[in-house]
C-alpha cells in the first residue's frame, strides 16, 4: 500500500507487458516481478502478464510454504484484479508440457497458444522479462 | 530495531516502528502505535484496520492507497470509500498509519 | 521487434522460447553466453537455421571472439559490432531481452 499520488491526466498510456518465464520460490524473479507489477499499477498504463516456460508454475492451486519460511505470494495474484490489472495471459504450450490445465491455476487467466502470445508480446511499447 | 514492553509482552519493532513479527499483533499493540503515531483510535479507525488486517489475509499484501479506498466504498459504503474520509482518520497517510497500527509490514511499494 | 538474449542454450531455454515467439520479419540478437546458439555444431543450430528465413538473426562479434568462437559461426548469421549493436536498437520500435 503506498499514498502515491495520481499522474497527472493526459500522460500517454503504453502498453507494458511482464513476462515471467521462472518457477516460484526457488529464485526470487517471480516475487520481484509481482512486486513491480503491484507499483506499476500506480501509473494507470496498459499493462499485461504473460506466464511462459517454468513461469506457468507460478499460477498453482494448493501453493504452501509453510515449511520453507518464505512468505507465499500465490495469494496475491488474486489481487491483481483490484488493481485493474487483468490480463493474464498463460500459454497453452507450457501448460501442456507440465501436465496441468487452466483448473489447476490459482486465478482466471486467459490461456493462449504460443502463436497468439507471440503475437501479444509484438504489440507492446515495453516488455519487461522476469 | 527495538524491543518495547507492551501490555506486559515484549515486541520486537524495526527502525521505522512496523512490528518485525507479525504474530505479535493484538488489540494493545495497535493502541500502543496509535498513540506513538498520535493518532486516537475510535470505532471509525477500528473499522478501517480490521478491513485492511482482512485484505491482508486473503491477499497477503497491504493493499496500495487506491486499491483500498475502493474496495472499502465496495464494503463499507461510498461515504467512507474516499481518500478525505481517510486521511482524516489517518492525517500522515492511511497507508502508512493503518498498516503500522494493524500490525501489518510496510507497504510495497511505499516512499 | 528486436529480441535480445544472453544465455547458453545449453544452459537456458531463453533462446529456444525466444525462437519459438519472435514473429516473422522481427530480429534476434544473440549477445554474452548466446552467442554459442549462433556456432556450428551446437545443439541449438538446427533451431536457429530453421528460423533464419523469417527472422533476421545477429551475434555480437566481441562475445563471439571473446570465446573463441568467431570462425564457427553459421552461414546466414550476421555478426556486429557494438555500433551494430545500437544500431539495431534504434531501428526496431520494441525490444524484448529475455532472461
Amino acid at each position: 500500500m503506498s499514498d502515491e499520488m495520481d499522474m497527472e491526466e493526459g500522460g500517454t498510456i503504453k502498453k507494458f507487458m511482464f513476462v515471467n518465464r521462472k518457477a516460484p520460490y526457488g529464485t526470487i524473479y517471480a516475487l520481484e516481478s509481482l512486486e513491480v507489477v503491484l507499483i506499476s499499477a500506480a501509473f494507470e498504463q496498459d499493462v499485461s502478464l504473460a506466464f511462459i516456460d517454468d513461469g506457468v508454475y507460478q499460477l498453482m492451486k494448493n501453493i504452501n510454504t509453510d515449511g520453507i519460511e518464505m512468505k507465499s505470494f500465490s495469494k496475491t495474484y488474486r489481487a491483481l484484479e483490484g488493481y485493474d490489472i487483468e490480463k493474464l495471459y498463460v500459454e497453452r504450450e507450457s501448460l501442456e508440457a507440465r501436465g496441468l490445465s487452466e483448473d489447476d491455476l490459482v486465478v482466471d487467466v486467459q490461456v493462449v497458444g504460443a502463436a497468439e502470445m507471440a503475437d501479444l508480446m509484438n504489440e507492446q511499447d515495453v516488455v519487461l522479462s522476469f | 530495531m527495538a524491543t518495547v514492553n507492551i501490555a506486559g509482552k515484549d515486541v520486537e519493532l524495526d527502525e521505522e516502528g512496523f512490528l518485525t513479527n507479525l504474530a505479535d499483533w493484538n488489540r494493545d499493540v495497535a493502541e500502543y502505535m496509535a498513540k506513538e503515531e498520535k493518532v486516537d483510535m475510535t470505532e471509525s479507525h477500528w473499522e478501517v484496520i480490521d478491513f485492511l488486517r482482512e485484505y491482508y489475509d486473503e491477499y497477503q499484501i497491504a493493499p496500495a492507497i487506491r486499491v483500498l479506498t475502493k474496495a472499502i466504498g465496495k464494503k463499507l459504503g461510498p461515504d467512507k470509500g474516499n481518500n478525505k474520509y481517510l486521511y482524516e482518520l489517518f492525517p500522515y497517510g492511511p497507508a502508512k498509519q493503518a498498516c503500522k497500527i494493524g500490525g501489518l509490514p510496510k507497504p510495497t511499494g511505499c516512499i | 521487434m528486436l529480441h535480445i538474449v544472453n544465455k547458453s542454450p545449453s544452459e537456458r531455454n531463453s533462446v529456444d522460447t525466444c525462437l519459438g515467439h519472435a514473429k516473422d520479419g522481427s530480429a534476434v540478437l544473440l549477445i554474452e553466453d548466446a552467442v554459442y546458439a549462433a556456432t556450428a555444431g551446437n545443439m541449438s543450430e538446427a533451431k536457429v537455421k530453421a528460423a533464419m528465413p523469417n527472422v533476421k538473426v545477429y551475434a555480437l562479434g566481441p562475445d563471439l571472439a571473446a570465446r573463441g568462437m568467431s570462425a564457427r559461426v553459421l552461414d546466414g548469421v550476421n555478426v556486429v559490432d557494438y555500433g551494430g549493436f545500437v544500431d539495431l536498437v534504434a531501428e526496431h520500435s520494441n525490444c524484448q531481452s529475455w532472461l
